[in-house]
């Protein structure tokens, strides 16, 4: 109850976040890349990754959430609907309809036979105004006192 | 095979399943909040764990395929579920809820009014 006296101790919980933040992150990459066959993609992509960010807000302060991660989300969200517009504009430089997209099988080195498709540009522009709008929203209502 | 790997999993799903179901009842029956969170954390962790390693091995030993994102689940709540329960254990006890009225021993309560330092030199 008196907090003045008591030092809050988060040991246990920051060095379990510095490990669980790797794997949501990782598993949230997962997501967004396997959206185009399986369950998945920008959404759900997003909205893990930027609860991995919640999980860091929660387990340190503002501050240094800010101090790792020095971005402005607002400039993420619009990032992402400018992929968003520029991928549906491309399509009109081959003479198709807007928001067109085609894939087509690389053989990349690593990886093997793979079809990109410009879908996932699209896809990623979800991502990135998924984790905008919601750190955006996190952060103002975390900073009003 | 077949059958041995069908009784396997059948076993670890049910011990799941009981165990969670053991964790219900204490988080019902138990006193207090502290010993009802030692209920619910420890035993619902092992009751899913069960539950995710049968899953694992039904899709393993049947279909023959290794679906990794189980495996990651069962790292995933073995490491954070205990750490849930501490957390809530300690915003309880912060916040002032009392012990069982039969408890003998509350060593934080003296740690917290700085009494721990005298205990030990007598």
């Amino acid at each position: 109850m008196n907090k003045k006296n008591i030092k809050v101790n988060d040991l246990i919980f920051q060095t379990v976040t510095k490990i669980v933040v790797f794997i949501i992150i990782l598993y949230s990459l997962h997501l967004f890349f396997s959206g185009h066959y399986t369950p998945g993609g920008g959404f759900v992509g997003g909205l893990m990754t930027s609860s991995a960010l919640v999980l860091l807000l929660l387990a340190y302060d503002v501050k240094t959430v800010k101090n790792i991660l020095p971005f402005n989300y607002i400039n993420i969200a619009a990032s992402g609907l400018l992929i968003a517009v520029l991928t549906g504009l491309g399509s009109l430089f081959f003479k198709v309809p807007f928001l067109t997209h085609s894939f087509k099988y690389v053989d990349l080195p690593l990886l093997g036979e793979t079809s990109l498709a410009t879908a996932v540009l699209f896809d990623l522009a979800v991502y990135l105004v998924v984790i905008g709008v919601t750190m955006t929203i996190i952060q103002t209502i975390g900073e009003t006192e | 095979m077949i059958e041995i790997s069908k009784f396997i999993v059948g076993y670890l799903i049910l011990q799941g399943a009981i165990l969670s179901l053991i964790a219900a009842i204490g988080v019902i029956k138990l006193p207090d909040p502290y010993t009802r969170n030692h209920a619910a954390s420890k035993n619902a962790t092992l009751g899913i764990m069960s539950i995710l390693i049968g899953v694992f091995l039904y899709f393993y030993f049947i279909h023959g395929e290794v679906n990794s994102r189980i495996l990651l689940a069962i790292l995933f709540i073995f490491i954070t579920a205990p750490v849930a329960g501490h957390l809530i254990s300690r915003a309880a006890y912060n916040s002032g809820v009392p012990l069982w009225k039969n408890s003998v021993q509350d060593d934080l309560k003296e740690a917290k009014e700085g009494k721990i330092e005298n205990r030990s030199t007598d």
